[in-house]
């Protein structure tokens, strides 16, 4: 799957992936077997590099979920890579890639995005709030969004509901949960392939009666 | 994606000198990036303007409104004097793309959006204005979606936005900053039909950067609206759409601006239309009338037919939901 090796994940030494999971494994294994398409992409990189004048990777410093990151990183890295790859928050999801299915939405300086189409180099000093940095405490409460996912049972394999519940909190924070018409065409960015939109719908519904 | 250097410009002159030495602009990014990770667009260095104080919504000394080019899609949408004078361009927004997009995309940006069709996004495909001079796939290809009007033998890709239908519906102008110092385009000289050189949407200059849209002031009473007819109900392009500003005083319609989306290579003014209602007093049988002008000079193409009809309903529909009957 084309998600295990994103193309603008370059991975440095000095950033290892933050945590060593079943995923990061995945990908390194992955690596070994296609290491010779790696080499004809860091090639054409080379030859790109010489003719710029500017250098193609850079320092980007960031909030994510109230914790400050750091990290060299390619230009061409999205929002999403940098959180999945990187610093290991991978509730993020990669659906398209190319901002058609809200899988990855996340909150930038508080508006929902699709991290997929963000360059992370761009986001020097931003605040970031992903789906791990919802949860209120350190224990089992949950968000009021989260709640309301779970009781209304507002998903089936649970791909899209990371940005659905992202998304979800901007549409009410934009004041546009104010019906169920309403609420369908502002989550409208957000596909659900298993169809759950029904409940969805009454999940955003409840929490925007409840904050 | 290929590789990029990338700057982040604090002022004007910073911005324009990067534009001189060929850096391409990045304000949403939002169809830039998606065209990069495809490598339908290739820029050697993006120059990030969204420092730039190019971020608000003023009003005119003649009563106008004036729209920065980094005035987000959403925050132009919401902006309470847009929602106020010109319902059609606060419609046409938020029916347009999804909430994330539009939280990220700008109005500089969206009439910078590249006018496109599957295959001008299929590197494998033949298309002249990705690669001008390989031939077009659509003509022969899937042309459902394609243009009926502004075509020409080289690219019938349709415009994708929907606010550039109520710019050029409205007369919108664009204010530009270039080397050469600030000069402003009527927005119909703006966007520019494929012709001969369909790789050409804009008449910019090089280097030049787009600083706000401005729209003109309205007559007073002005309604207007925006409606969009697609393939599914929300966060789809444009089948059709029509935008609609009608100025109606003691009963006659005294001004009407109307365009049409969804049909053309660029957003469609509809001057016969407009033309037949000046002067009437709004009626059924004149909205009736009046869109039956909608499609004149369409060349359909094989599977896009049933757009010249749909066209002439949607503009009907459109006059009938502004203008009403009085």
């Amino acid at each position: 799957m084309s998600s295990e090796l994103p193309d603008s994940y370059v991975p440095t030494e000095a950033e290892p992936a933050s945590t060593v999971s079943r995923r990061t494994f995945i990908a390194t294994a992955t690596t070994a077997v296609v290491a010779s398409e790696l080499v004809s992409v860091e090639t054409a990189g080379a030859e790109a590099a010489g003719a710029a004048e500017a250098p193609l990777s850079g320092r980007v410093s960031l909030t994510v979920n109230g914790e400050r990151h750091a990290a060299v990183i390619d230009n061409r890295t999205s929002l999403l890579d940098l959180l999945r790859e990187r610093f290991g928050l991978t509730g993020t999801k990669k659906g398209c890639d190319a901002g058609a299915c809200g899988a990855c939405t996340v909150l930038v300086g508080g508006r929902r995005v699709n991290a997929c189409l963000t360059l992370a180099v761009r986001l020097e000093g931003a605040e970031v709030t992903t789906i791990e940095g919802l949860a209120p405490g350190e224990g089992d409460e949950l968000h009021p969004l989260q709640e309301a996912f779970v009781e209304q049972d507002a998903f089936q394999c649970g791909y899209c509901t990371p940005g659905q519940i992202m998304s979800g909190i901007g549409c009410i924070r934009e004041g546009h949960a104010g019906s169920p018409e309403e609420i369908r065409e502002w989550m409208s960015g957000n596909i659900c392939r298993c169809g759950c939109y029904v409940k969805i719908v009454r999940a955003v519904e409840q929490a925007a009666r409840r904050t | 994606m290929h590789p990029f250097s990338y700057t982040k410009v604090s002022d004007l002159e910073g911005a324009l000198a990067a534009g001189r030495r060929g850096g391409r602009y990045i304000a949403g990014g939002t169809t830039l990036v998606d065209l990069m990770r495809e490598s339908v667009e290739r820029p050697g260095a993006l120059v990030d303007i969204s420092a730039l104080p190019l971020g608000e919504v003023s009003a005119t000394a003649g009563g106008g409104l004036r729209i920065g080019a980094l005035v987000s899609m959403a925050e132009a949408a919401a902006d309470p004097k847009v929602r106020a004078t010109f319902p059609v361009v606060s419609q046409a927004l938020e029916l347009s793309a999804s909430a994330q997009l539009r939280n990220m995309a700008t109005i500089g940006g969206n009439i910078m959006q590249r006018t496109r069709c599957a295959y001008f996004r299929d590197v494998t495909a033949a298309c002249n204005k990705r690669e001008p001079g390989s031939g077009c796939a659509a003509l022969e290809g899937f042309n459902r979606g394609h243009a009926i009007l502004g075509g020409s033998d080289q690219c019938v890709a349709t415009h994708p936005s929907d606010v550039a239908v109520a710019f050029a519906a409205l007369e919108a102008s664009v204010h530009l900053r270039g080397p050469d110092g600030e000069r402003s385009v009527a927005f119909a000289d703006f966007l520019l039909r494929p012709g001969g050189t369909p790789d050409r949407e804009q008449g910019l200059r090089p280097g030049e950067l787009i600083t706000a849209v401005e729209l003109p002031a309205p007559p007073r009473p002005l309604r207007s609206g925006y409606l969009k007819v697609r393939d599914r109900q929300s966060y789809e392009f444009a089948l059709t759409s029509a935008a609609v500003a009608l100025h109606v005083k003691g009963g006659v319609i005294r001004e009407a601006k109307v365009a049409a989306g969804g049909v053309g290579t660029v957003p469609w003014k509809l001057p016969a239309v407009e033309r037949h209602l000046i002067g009437e007093r709004p009626s059924e049988a004149l909205w009736t009338e009046a869109a039956e002008r909608a499609a004149e000079g369409a060349r359909p193409l094989e599977h896009n037919g049933f757009k010249v009809e749909l066209l002439k309903r949607t503009v009907e529909r459109q006059l009938r939901i502004v203008g009403g009957t009085e």
